[in-house]
């Protein structure tokens, strides 16, 4: 057992006799008898620290991770390569062990580091202010939300379906808290049905919603969607996946006025979900309205260039119930990752990557389409991840390729009913052509097995 | 040190803040991807021109080597817990075991993905599950949901669970009660979720008041949101009436967990009354601050709450090859999800291995080391030198934290908290949370948590005295520092009001 204590016996008599009390006992004096625990709490023993790092390798072992099987797996957390660089610099204790940065002299690391990921979020999204993170994807989804309730006071959002469910359902948790309203647009042929969007848009619109590519991976038309937003008053959001904005226009650019997304692809782990962050750029308009941390250049006394927390004024810690967000931790870290990883991809890299992306994603699409059993569940551009329909349940297509150390992918049935036996497939730079000819074959082999066994069965019946 | 205040610049003063973006050169580059290696298909087949991005995002162009340079160079300018002491208060800077980042980083954890299927990922939800089990212990509340991913998002769960609860039972309510000494994200959070905030005096004691709280405990009130020991370091000794006026009124009381760390072990939110609590995982259970954030924020809560809770629920079901764990959404009356997927699980590795290393002895004794340390530490900022200066607001012993008020300083020796705080910085040390609670004039709360040393606390004891004797001849040196920090004092108002929120690249 230990509790990372350095108390000896003759500290704990001589700190005792400076206090002046026999014992801590006596310093717990305030908590009444009857809401003192009067046994022991009820968890196992401490363990040496071997010990747990073999229980928790044990628990470890238990799990099916990116490295035990070729996977495909994604719909909002991807498998892309994380550079060392990264991990040697975020373990360092200078950046792992601060706390927020409420002393601006000596943390000018962590607050540079802030400014630097604002730029960098800034230039991916094409828009000119961005926060220094939010908790992850989803929830930026929410704030952004809130955000646009602060600016219209509007009791409306209309979010489209290729809205990864999770924001989607993020947001109806959070929004019914302040009496806000979502209503869903369908998707035709993978992407927002434009039509039906422009239908439902009207004066009660507080936003529009929409992902970019969207949960099925298509490319959505965010010149149109936020056209739409626009002629109603209503403030167009978008949440977009930063690694494909090398190849894909700036949402800013298409007359998006916040973009939102989750940061896990930009350096960080899967972690089973988290921790990873979210981020949140908007125009200039929006700038004190906006949630959570921003950094900002100054100087000191003696005229250095120097970073600061800025525009507080909007926050918790200062506003209280007139706060534009009650965020106070943020995921500096995981922002920290994000911009040490955009830095190394750099300026040349991003776009590679992203063509990269574009061409084994469309060759495994063209592979995958011509197999029996399976089809394109729709025909839109997409970047890394597309969706297809099976000629055999999803669930058992997926369990049998698993046994054959293929994850292919996402059933999409659970949370689209409409897409019974869908299924999500992403492509990352670390699935190379021989992986993806692997999920071919295997994914191939198993709906035929499935198929047959039908036909095989229909034929004995 | 020397009685002036133009001090020689450092190495680290005179060379000039430069950002990634002003490295490197055209054409440089770090990242060596992969070969296309599959068939080219024409650029405009896949993606049709006018989806294409037409200007290149201005990335740094830098090398490896330089990235490593410039983020070591930029953690040298950061202070932090594992280089010194850091009492900030109500943030619990306890130390970071090592070992914690060893297991996260574990393939099995941190190369799982989140949509992997239960059945593959039954290591991470027993985690999960034993997890759960351990913080309900701690917060004696049956159920908890881990999904809030820092303390400001387990409030809004608090609080939408609150109103899920009273709709439920077709109960309009409008009002939340927080006391005047609660922290700035309890009235954000109230007004989030929707309600209206009234604010709760403070008695003599540094309590609640609680004639004041009988008058606004009304049918109108759907919560009191409380800390207890509260943000004065006091553990409010009528929490028992408390809770009896609150739920006689039909109202939730809410606990928030930022000062957990001073009771694990000790006392039990839930048998004080509460119904709904939320943990820091970056506080009570060390998850490293990463210079804010990433943190967890589970909560726990009563059985009448339960049926609320955020989905999706970790299962777990004994079967005769022994228990099976699940994820399940079907909860119809809950208040739906809050985040992506299940969760800072990464955080919750970290956190269950502090609980497995410590147990449930070790973890009560590192909250009375923690309570036995402010204690000494105040007793010790009471003595002659500091204690004339640094006045205590409150008399008996304090938990895991206090406050000091630097009101006879500024009287006495024309110096505010914040010099005091900003002349710490020479010295080494990371100075208390200042200006907070608000109620207390210059407010210091200290927090100098159960892994510090003695000595640590006696050379802190030392710093103090001598920044208060210094003052006492000169007290320009504290007014104009600190000196020998990377920067001195910023210009924080025209941060504010010109605001340069990133790098502009008018070279281009």
């Amino acid at each position: 057992m230990s509790e990372y204590t350095s108390l000896t016996p003759e500290d704990l008599a001589e700190m005792l006799a400076t206090i002046g009390v026999a014992s801590i006992d006596e310093l717990l004096g305030a908590i009444p008898d009857d809401v003192r625990l009067q046994v022991p709490l009820n968890i196992p023993a401490g363990r040496p620290e071997q010990e747990v790092v073999a229980h928790l390798r044990q628990l470890a072992e238990r799990n099916t991770s990116a490295d035990d099987e070729i996977t495909f797996l994604g719909g909002g957390m991807y498998d892309h390569y994380s550079p060392a660089l990264i991990e040697s610099i975020i373990l360092r204790s200078e950046f792992l062990t601060p706390y927020t940065p409420y002393q601006p002299e000596i943390s000018q690391g962590g607050l540079q580091a802030m400014f630097e990921y604002q730029t960098a979020i800034s230039e991916l999204t094409g828009l000119p202010i961005s926060n220094a993170s939010l908790y992850e994807g989803p929830s930026a989804v929410a704030s952004a939300a809130y955000m646009s309730k602060l600016a219209n006071d509007r009791p409306e959002f209309v979010v489209s379906r290729g809205l990864h469910p999770h924001a989607r359902q993020t947001l109806a948790t959070v929004a019914h808290g302040w009496g806000g309203r979502v209503v869903e647009v369908d998707l035709v042929n993978g992407v927002t049905d434009l039509t039906q969007l422009a239908d439902l848009v009207g004066p009660n619109t507080c936003a529009v919603i929409v992902q970019q590519p969207n949960f099925l991976g298509a490319v959505e038309d965010l010149s149109a969607i936020a056209e739409i937003a626009h002629a109603a008053g209503a403030v167009p959001i978008c949440s977009a996946d930063p690694l494909t904005l090398g190849v894909l226009e700036a949402p800013g650019n298409q007359g998006i006025e916040i973009c939102v997304g989750e940061g896990q692809t930009l350096g960080n782990r899967l972690d089973f979900g988290g921790p990873s962050f979210g981020f949140l750029a908007a125009s200039a308009e929006h700038m004190r309205r906006m949630p959570g941390r921003i950094a900002g250049q100054t100087a000191d006394v003696d005229g250095r260039r120097g970073f600061v927390l800025t525009l507080q004024t909007r926050e918790q810690h200062i506003r209280r119930e007139k706060a534009t967000s009650n965020i106070c931790t943020a995921q500096a870290l995981n922002a920290l990752a994000g911009v040490i990883y955009l830095a190394w991809l750099g300026r040349q890299g991003l776009p590679e990557l992203g063509e990269l992306l574009l061409q084994r994603t469309a060759y495994a699409r063209t592979q995958l389409a011509a197999l029996d059993g399976v089809e394109l569940l729709h025909d839109q551009p997409v970047v890394r991840e597309f969706a297809v329909r099976l000629d055999a349940p999803a669930d058992r297509v997926i369990a049998a390729c698993q046994d054959r150390g293929v994850n292919p992918g996402l059933a999409l049935g659970h949370e689209y009913p409409e897409y019974e036996n869908g299924l999500l497939v992403a492509i990352t730079e670390q699935r190379s052509r021989s992986d993806i000819d692997t999920l071919v074959r295997v994914l191939g082999e198993v709906v035929a097995e499935i198929i047959g066994s039908r036909t095989a069965a229909g034929v004995a019946g | 040190m020397s009685t002036r205040t133009d001090f020689a610049q450092t190495a680290q003063q005179r060379e000039a803040a430069v950002t990634i973006f002003e490295r490197g050169a055209p054409g440089r580059r770090a990242s060596m991807l992969p070969e296309i290696d599959v068939p080219l298909q024409a650029a405009e087949a896949l993606l049709p021109a006018r989806f294409r991005r037409q200007e290149i995002p201005r990335l740094p162009e830098v090398s490896e080597p330089e990235i490593v340079r410039h983020y070591v160079r930029l953690s040298k300018r950061n202070f932090d817990l594992d280089s010194g002491f850091y009492p900030l208060g109500s943030c619990t800077m306890k130390h970071n075991p090592k070992m914690h980042e060893r297991v996260a980083a574990m393939p099995g954890h941190s190369r799982l993905h989140p949509f992997q299927r239960p059945e593959r990922a039954q290591g991470a939800l027993e985690l999960m599950w034993g997890l759960q089990e351990a913080l309900s212990e701690v917060a004696g509340l049956p159920h908890v949901s881990l999904q809030p991913s820092a303390g400001s998002h387990g409030e809004l769960a608090g609080v939408l669970l609150t109103r899920a609860y009273h709709e439920a039972r077709g109960d309009a309510r409008e009002i939340i009660l927080t006391p005047d000494t609660a922290h700035g994200t309890n009235p954000a959070t109230v007004t989030m979720a929707g309600y209206r905030v009234v604010g709760v005096g403070t008695n003599p004691d540094g309590g609640v008041d609680l004639d004041d709280l009988r008058s606004k405990a009304t049918d109108r009130v759907a919560c009191l949101m409380l800390t207890n020991p509260n943000t004065l370091g006091i553990f409010d000794p009528n929490i028992t009436e408390i809770a009896k006026i609150v739920h006689d009124v039909g109202a939730t009381l809410y606990y928030d967990g930022a000062n957990l760390n001073a009771i694990m072990g000790i006392s039990r939110p839930g048998d004080m009354g509460f119904d709904i609590v939320h943990f820091n995982l970056h506080k009570s259970f060390t998850q490293p601050h990463g210079g804010g954030g990433p943190g967890s924020g589970p909560i726990a809560v009563s059985d009448r709450i339960a049926p609320y809770l955020p989905v999706p629920l970790v299962t777990r079901t004994d079967t005769a090859d022994g228990p099976v764990f699940d994820l399940t959404d079907d909860a119809p009356q809950s208040i739906g999800r809050l985040r992506g997927f299940q969760g800072n699980y990464g955080v919750f590795v970290r956190a269950y291995a502090y609980i497995c290393s410590l147990g449930g002895e070790g973890l009560r004794r590192a909250s009375e080391i923690a309570v036995l340390n402010a204690n000494y530490l105040r007793a010790r900022m009471r003595e002659k030198g500091i204690g004339e200066y640094l006045s205590s607001p409150y008399e008996g012993s304090c938990m895991h934290e206090f406050v000091l008020s630097g009101g006879p300083m500024k009287r006495d020796l024309g110096i505010r908290t914040l010099d005091l705080a900003k002349r710490m910085l020479d010295f080494g040390v990371h100075p208390p949370t200042v200006y907070f609670p608000q109620l207390v004039e210059e407010c210091l709360l200290i927090e100098p948590t159960e892994t510090e040393t003695r000595e640590t606390l006696d050379a802190f004891v030392e710093i103090v005295a001598e920044i208060l004797a210094e003052a006492a001849t000169s007290p320009e040196i504290a007014q104009n520092a600190p000196y020998t920090t990377p920067v001195r004092r910023l210009d924080e108002a025209t941060a504010a009001r010109t605001p340069v929120l990133r790098q502009s690249f008018d070279r281009e």
